[in-house]
Order: C-alpha cells, then sequence, then structure tokens
C-alpha cells in the first residue's frame, strides 16, 4: 500500500513512522511535503508526530491550515485512510476531521513515559491485530494530551463507538492514576464515524520492534496498512 | 470603535471556558496563595491578539475579527473570546 507521511515544519517524528512503514512492514512509502497540494496517489497518509510551527498558538492549529490538509481532508472525507499520531491527533482535532480539543496536560507537565491502553474496538482495521480489550505498552511524549469536549459531545463519542484507546493501568482497569494527561473519559484515541480517521496520543511508531523492547505498536501500524475495501470498519453496527 | 481611513485595531481576548478545566490559571493560582496573596478567587490564563486590519466598515471589521476567531484564534470547543475595539 502506497503511504504518505506529510512533513511539516517541526516534524520530529516522521522518519520513525517511515522505518516501520517502509523497513518494517515494506510498503512502499514517502514524505509529502505540508506545501504540497496533492497527496500524490497514496492510500494511507499518516500525519506525525512532532512540533509543527512550534506549536505555535494552539498544537496542530496552524499545520490544520496548511495547503496539504485540503487534500488530507479530501482524502478522509472520501473514506481513505489516514493516522495522526500524537501532534498529528492534535491536528485532526484543530481540522474538526475528529471531535474534541486538547487542553495542557492536567499536571502541566510534559510527559514522556510508557502508559498502558486498553483496546476498545477491535472492528477496526486499523485494530485488527488486535482484540478488544486487550492491554498495549506504547510510549506518550506531549504536553497537550488532556482531551476534552462538551458532555454530550463525550456522550455522543461514546454511544457511537469512537473511542478506540483509554488509558488503563497494566491489568487494564479505569483508574485515575493511569490517566496521566487528565484526559476526558481517560481517551487516548478516538475515530471517525467511518471509522477511516484514527488519532491516538501514544506513539506506536516508538515500540514496534523487538530490538527496541517493544513491538506493541506494530499491530496498529500494520493495521493501517491491511488490505481491505471499502470502509475501514464500518460503524453500521453501532446505530449511530 | 474607531477608525482612521478604514483602519481598525481589534484586541482579541480568548480564554478557557469556565466549564474547561485550566490547569494553567490553576498553578497560578496556587502559586499566588504560595507567595501570600490571600483572597486570590480565580485565576484563568488565557491569550490576547491585536488584530490591526482594513475594512470598509465597522460591520465588515466585526464580522471579519468574528471569523478569524472562529477559524484560528480561538478554538470554540475549549476558549471563548471577546473583542475589544481599540485606538492605534
Amino acid at each position: 500500500m502506497k503511504c504518505g507521511i506529510v512533513v511539516f515544519p517541526g516534524s520530529n517524528c516522521d522518519h520513525d513512522v517511515y522505518h516501520v512503514l517502509s523497513h518494517v512492514l515494506g510498503q512502499e512509502t514517502t514524505f509529502l511535503w505540508h506545501q504540497e497540494t496533492s497527496l500524490e496517489g497514496c492510500e494511507l497518509v499518516v500525519l506525525p508526530g512532532g512540533f509543527s510551527y512550534g506549536d505555535y498558538l494552539r498544537a496542530g492549529s496552524m499545520a490544520a491550515h496548511s495547503p496539504i490538509m485540503a487534500a488530507v481532508r479530501r482524502h478522509a472525507e472520501a473514506g481513505g485512510r489516514v493516522l495522526g499520531i500524537c501532534n498529528g491527533f492534535q491536528m485532526l482535532l484543530e481540522t474538526g476531521l475528529l471531535p474534541g480539543a486538547m487542553r495542557r496536560n492536567r499536571d502541566l507537565r510534559f510527559l514522556s513515559v510508557d502508559v498502558h491502553l486498553r483496546v476498545e474496538r477491535d472492528d477496526l482495521l486499523y485494530c485488527s491485530n488486535y482484540r478488544r480489550g486487550d492491554v498495549l505498552r506504547m510510549p506518550i511524549a506531549h504536553a497537550e494530551g488532556n482531551y476534552a469536549d462538551t458532555e454530550e459531545a463525550l456522550d455522543e463519542l461514546e454511544r457511537r463507538g469512537q473511542v478506540v484507546f483509554r488509558y488503563v493501568d497494566a491489568a487494564g482497569r479505569l483508574e485515575p492514576v493511569a490517566n496521566l494527561n487528565g484526559s476526558e473519559r481517560a481517551i487516548a484515541g478516538i475515530c471517525n464515524a467511518g471509522g477511516n480517521v484514527l488519532g491516538l496520543m501514544p506513539h506506536p511508531e516508538r515500540c514496534a520492534e523487538e530490538m527496541l523492547g517493544n513491538r506493541d505498536g506494530l499491530g496498529l501500524l500494520a493495521g493501517a496498512v491491511a488490505a481491505g475495501g471499502g470502509r475501514v470498519g464500518a460503524l453500521a453496527a453501532a446505530g449511530g | 470603535m474607531t477608525s482612521q481611513d478604514n483602519r481598525f485595531v481589534a484586541r482579541v481576548l480568548v480564554y478557557p471556558r469556565a466549564e474547561v478545566l485550566d490547569p494553567q490559571g490553576r498553578a497560578i493560582e496556587d502559586a499566588l496563595g504560595r507567595i501570600g496573596f490571600d483572597g486570590v478567587r480565580r485565576i484563568r490564563a488565557g491569550k490576547s491578539f491585536e488584530v490591526a486590519l482594513e475594512a470598509e466598515d465597522e460591520r465588515q471589521a466585526t464580522e471579519a475579527v468574528d471569523r478569524m476567531c472562529r477559524q484560528l484564534l480561538a478554538n470554540p470547543i475549549v476558549e471563548d473570546y471577546t473583542v475589544e475595539w481599540v485606538s492605534e
């Protein structure tokens, strides 16, 4: 599958994603500069982590208005796969491709630490290598990952089954102490209604090889490039 | 609102919405307490922008700044904004 990684000024996880998609998973992978207006036929578009535009104004807000984002939006709206990791997730929120917003972490600290995530959906292509309830270990590295939305919007997100990952303890339990950044409902990752756009704060690309001591994230990137036509994990069953 | 040759200056104030936890404001509030300022009831930490623009009239200027706020300067999900007009 042809994969494109969008590079913004300040992106710093673009090469990590490239390494996993290209060298570990053997996919045709290319970088797409944010000033471009074409996705060059890429089927999977990755918005990588980093500090695009130095996090000016709000994390992801400047990148959300980059020239290439119009093409990313069209791709997403046509059912194409878009994966936003960390700063890429923040961009998806700022573009409105995913609902909600990020606040500063509850304790105002930049958090660079391994966390545990519980897989809430396994009917998405992205999660096709996991089972619902699986507990994954992945690193986070962010200052603005404290997910927020109105109570009504959060209820709607839950009702439509759009919460894909939650912060839990090692045993998979929802514990306030495991939700380090203070996210509403311990949300670590969400998808859009079609299931083709996924955003998450943790970094699967940093834990995708045994050599690194953890390959829990490989399944997610492998799922992102898994063959599968039509909609990516339709939400029809959720009744929303 | 004042204008000279259709030039306007807006001061945009952006604050976390009242019901949204403002960790930054909370930390400053705690710090003020620690250095002896009793009686501080609340701190909200926000941002301000000065927008100097040209527009045909006041209505157009108001509309333009409002659109800027909604599309970029504020994130309406977690922030509220107010606009004041100032003289240059």
